[in-house]
């Protein structure tokens, strides 16, 4: 029953306005599919157009290779959930979930079994006969995501769907909608801001800005391997460091950071000696070292966080701007106080490499993923 | 993310909607741009020469007797709108600040006033103090007192003022409702209390309103024709000229008539968007937290707030309660008799049956083509922008700056003759009952309309409805409350409607407004108060059953 869909040169413009440019992407048959990106990145026009709330004026989109670019809204096979749920505020819980059912010439008994069938697995049962208005936020979000897969539709759209939860909510309706998308194995794609969700629900997860797409991995890949700075500054965090090759060797080289400390790079593509290169490093990837003795960048503790489970530190090397720095609490040996002075390494098997000038992966095997039909 | 949303479908498709876009253009083109086209037409041409001219307004500013009437116009309704301020906004102000004592049943009363036609409260006016009138004739002979006239520019005033300070009333304590509480203690806490408060902080946040509202009142005082018509006397109005250049027993002048209709849409059209320009550029928004709370007033200024209240309400109410009481009394003729009973009532059963039996049957007929229609209109003027809805979104508000003797003439002029004749039939009555009437309700279904997310619209889509019937399961039963509200005011509206009646009806499709009208140029006062009690109880009847349907306190403007 699941589709794949296909994306091919879409594009759309609201007069002067491009919001998505050529843009090409496939989405495989059962997978959970998060298009991920800041506010304006053409992510809601993207989902939109699946849906055909927007029109395809450019490109097409197929499902199993069929085009849909003519097929009216009401006549796709898909199930939406909306940003602010969308209930019939005129209808109860159960006739919510019924609606679409009854426009699909069913058997009243079939009916009423399906509904009740799919009241159980998002557990809202013993609420069928409320109303909208006396339900809680979490509880809505249930009854919409029933009511979008009560019909069976090839695909699930879903807008930013847990934006207006509160943070504990939204952690419990995460697990919910994953295991869900699972059991009924049915393709999705998931439009959101908020990058921790993108990385802890997906299958896999395209970055877009500015109406392209610029990555399409796992989470695991995306964040460990960003394809380019981007995606690197935009998931997680990461610190920018100006690097030049010194020796190339197979595989690698050495790199000198900031112009005070060499590091051995395995695992790159061919460098050449006298290259300039962005050295990004994410907090968790820089190690504190005691004292100022020995390779590495020193510097002076400017703040520290203790947030429990880790300490955030500010940390000036004397460079334009200083660098954050994340240590575990329980691995750590000490925690550093304001004008400590600490010298820094990194771990050169997750840090990543971007050449300066098109800021883009240095990385063996790193792919964007983004296809150019 | 909102400024990608669209609406639902924005690439063009011929639809459910495209359809409905199109019946309203033919509707409106044949009912409201043919008419008014033909009206312009007329203003240029004369019965006596053929082609262009401008002899008919060379001949409405050469004569004394037109310009004054202009003048008169003008002068008379400025001075109603000024004074309807004056006591509107400040009775507002006391209702939505301070408890007062049967809030509710002022407010009702004052709802009943202000729908009532205003020449009946002209009429009624005039029986208690016109030349003979009950209280003129019980103060001359018991205190030897001599009132002053009622007739002329100050009896107009007079029912003017009264008929139509409801609307600058409720229209301001509606936004004096959304003014939050906290900008109030804000203006305290920096020192500003009392007059000084209202001056800098509420008032101002309200003007927009109140602009609002005076239009309203502006258009529809220029407009009157009965009020003027019946307490004028030799104080001629805009309406009156064009009514009698109409009937002129010298036989009618359609074209002199089309050129004052001009005049008159030209100046309401000036004020109207002089309003326009005016509150686009002073419109504020507000976040509503703390709700305004009315308080409690002790003393002195408590019995003053009340006495104020009161007074008001008891004069806007005195001349429906006054027609109500000597609808029960005994006339032989046109003479009054001495005793009560119901002998007006019988009259009015025997000769003006049919008039109650065609207003209900056009009213119900034609609200019925509002809610279906304006309901629709309201969805494309806010769901599908583009510009034919542009254009349909003007023409729906149009007949709010035509005068109702300006849109009867003209309907008639252009179904007079020519491949569709419709004068003296009912339909005509009821399409111009149609399109005067169906601002409101599109209206207020607009405003609700804007307050319903498209997402539940899109998400009845995606369930595989498609757009005619997701407006009809979804969209629609949503809207209900706004529609409701509107089809109302465009009800009672329509049942009081008179002066466009006036030019289309014939004996067959008299209305109860038109047998009033007529009953008191007869001199048959009694049938006349009857007539209006019936007119009154079907209006507080609905009244009620709004309330009780849509379980709401007041009438939204």
């Amino acid at each position: 029953m699941a589709v794949s869909i296909h994306i091919k040169n879409v594009m759309k413009k609201y007069e002067d306005n491009t919001v998505i440019r050529d843009l090409t992407a496939d989405i495989e048959s059962g997978e959970l599919f998060t298009l991920l990106g800041p506010s304006g990145c053409g992510k809601t026009t993207l989902l939109r157009m699946i849906a055909g709330f927007n029109s395809v004026e450019h490109g097409t989109i197929a499902f199993d290779g069929a085009v849909i670019n003519d097929i009216p809204v009401h006549r796709r096979s898909f199930g939406m959930v909306f940003q602010n749920y969308a209930i019939f505020p005129n209808m109860t819980v159960y006739r919510n979930i019924e609606y679409g059912l009854k426009n699909k010439h069913l058997a009243r008994d079939e009916i009423r079994r399906r509904v009740e069938e799919i009241m159980e697995v998002v557990q809202i049962t013993q609420y069928q006969d409320r109303y909208p208005d006396k339900l809680s936020g979490g509880q809505q979000q249930r009854v919409a995501l029933a009511r979008a897969i009560a019909v069976r539709p090839q695909v699930l759209l879903m807008d930013e769907p847990l934006s207006n939860l509160d943070a504990k909510l939204r952690l419990e309706m995460r697990e919910a909608i994953r295991d869900i998308q699972k059991k009924i194995g049915i393709t999705t794609v998931y439009v959101t801001h908020d990058q921790e969700e993108a990385l802890a629900i997906s299958d896999r997860i395209a970055i877009m800005n500015r109406g392209d797409i610029q990555q399409i991995e796992t989470p695991e890949r995306i964040y460990s391997r960003p394809w380019n700075t981007f995606v690197a500054n935009f998931i997680g965090h990461s610190n920018r460091l100006r690097g030049v090759v010194e020796q190339t060797a197979d595989g690698g080289g050495s790199v000198k950071v900031e112009g005070r400390m060499s590091i051995d790079m395995r695992g790159t593509r061919p460098l050449q000696p006298g290259q300039e290169l962005l050295v990004y490093v994410r907090p968790e990837e820089f190690i504190i070292n005691q004292g100022q003795e020995g390779e590495g960048l020193k510097g002076a503790v400017r703040v520290k966080q203790f947030l429990g489970r880790y300490v955030n530190y500010i940390i000036d090397l004397g460079t334009a701007e200083p660098v954050e720095v994340t240590s575990d609490t329980n691995s750590a040996l000490k925690i550093y106080e304001p004008g400590d002075e600490v010298l820094l390494t990194v771990n050169t098997r997750r840090i990543n490499l971007f050449t300066a000038d098109t800021e883009i992966s240095l990385m063996e095997g790193v792919e964007s993923n983004v296809l150019h039909a | 993310m909102s400024s990608t949303h669209r609406g639902p479908l924005s690439g063009y498709r011929f639809d459910f909607w495209s359809f409905v876009t199109t019946v309203s253009l033919v509707f409106f083109g044949m009912f409201l741009i043919i008419p008014v086209g033909r009206m312009v037409y007329y203003a240029f041409q004369s019965g006596d020469i053929a082609g262009f001219t401008f002899s008919n307004f060379v001949k409405f500013f050469s004569r004394a007797y037109y310009r004054n009437a202009l003048f008169n116009s003008i002068k008379v309704v400025l001075c109603a709108t000024a004074l309807v301020i004056v006591i509107g906004v400040p009775l507002a102000y006391v209702t939505s600040t301070f408890e007062i004592k049967f809030r509710r049943l002022v407010d009702i009363l004052v709802v009943i006033s202000m729908l009532s036609p205003p020449f009946i409260g002209a009429y009624s006016w005039i029986l208690m103090f016109g030349r003979s009138g009950t209280f003129t004739v019980f103060l001359r002979e018991y205190l030897g007192l001599r009132m002053p006239s009622i007739y002329g520019f100050s009896g107009i005033l007079l029912v003017f003022v009264l008929k139509l300070f409801p609307y600058i009333y409720m229209y301001t304590k509606g936004a004096l409702k959304k003014v939050d509480a906290s900008l109030g203690e804000a203006a305290e806490s920096l020192g500003y209390h009392g007059l000084r408060k209202i001056l800098t902080v509420s008032l101002p946040l309200v003007t927009p309103t109140i602009l609002a509202g005076g239009t309203i009142v502006f258009l529809r005082a220029f407009a009157d024709y009965g009020t003027p018509r019946l307490i004028g006397e030799g104080y001629s109005t805009l309406p009156v000229i064009i009514y009698t250049e109409w009937i002129s027993e010298t036989g009618s002048n359609a074209y002199f008539a089309s050129a004052v209709a001009l005049i008159m849409m030209l100046v309401a059209a000036l004020v109207f968007s002089l309003q326009k320009y005016i509150s686009n550029r002073k419109n504020y928004t507000m976040s509503m937290i703390n709700p305004p709370k009315p308080k409690k007033l002790r003393g002195v200024p408590n019995v003053l707030a009340h006495l104020f209240v009161y007074t008001v309400a008891l004069l806007a109410t005195l001349p429906q309660i006054y027609i109500i009481v000597i609808s029960f009394r005994n006339t032989k003729g046109i003479m009054w008799t001495d005793g009560y009973g119901i002998g007006n009532y019988v009259t009015v059963f025997n000769k003006a049956a049919p008039a109650v039996f065609n207003t209900f049957k056009f009213g119900l007929i034609a609200i019925a083509i509002v809610i279906l229609l304006g309901t629709l209109f309201a969805y494309l003027t806010v769901r599908r922008r583009n510009l034919f809805s542009s254009i349909l979104d003007v023409l729906i508000m149009f007949p709010y700056v035509i005068p109702g003797t300006i849109f009867g003439l003209i309907l008639l002029i252009s179904y007079n003759s020519g491949p569709l004749v419709l004068s003296g039939t009912a339909a005509i009555i009821i399409i111009s009952y149609v399109i005067r009437r169906m601002p409101y309700t599109v209206r207020s279904s607009s405003a609700i309309l804007r307050q319903i997310s498209p997402s539940i619209e899109e998400a009845s889509l995606s369930l595989g409805y498609a757009s005619m019937r997701t407006f009809f399961n979804v969209t629609m039963p949503l809207m209900t409350p706004g529609i409701v509200s509107g089809a109302i005011l465009s009800w009672i509206t329509i049942i009081n409607e008179l002066s466009s009646t006036l030019m289309l009806y014939t004996s067959r499709t008299a209305t109860m407004s038109v047998a009033i009208f007529q009953e008191i140029n007869r001199g048959g006062y009694g049938t006349a108060a009857a007539l209006s009690t019936i007119l009154t109880v079907t209006m507080v009847v609905s009244l009620l059953l709004f309330f009780r349907l849509t379980g709401s306190e007041d009438i939204d403007l």
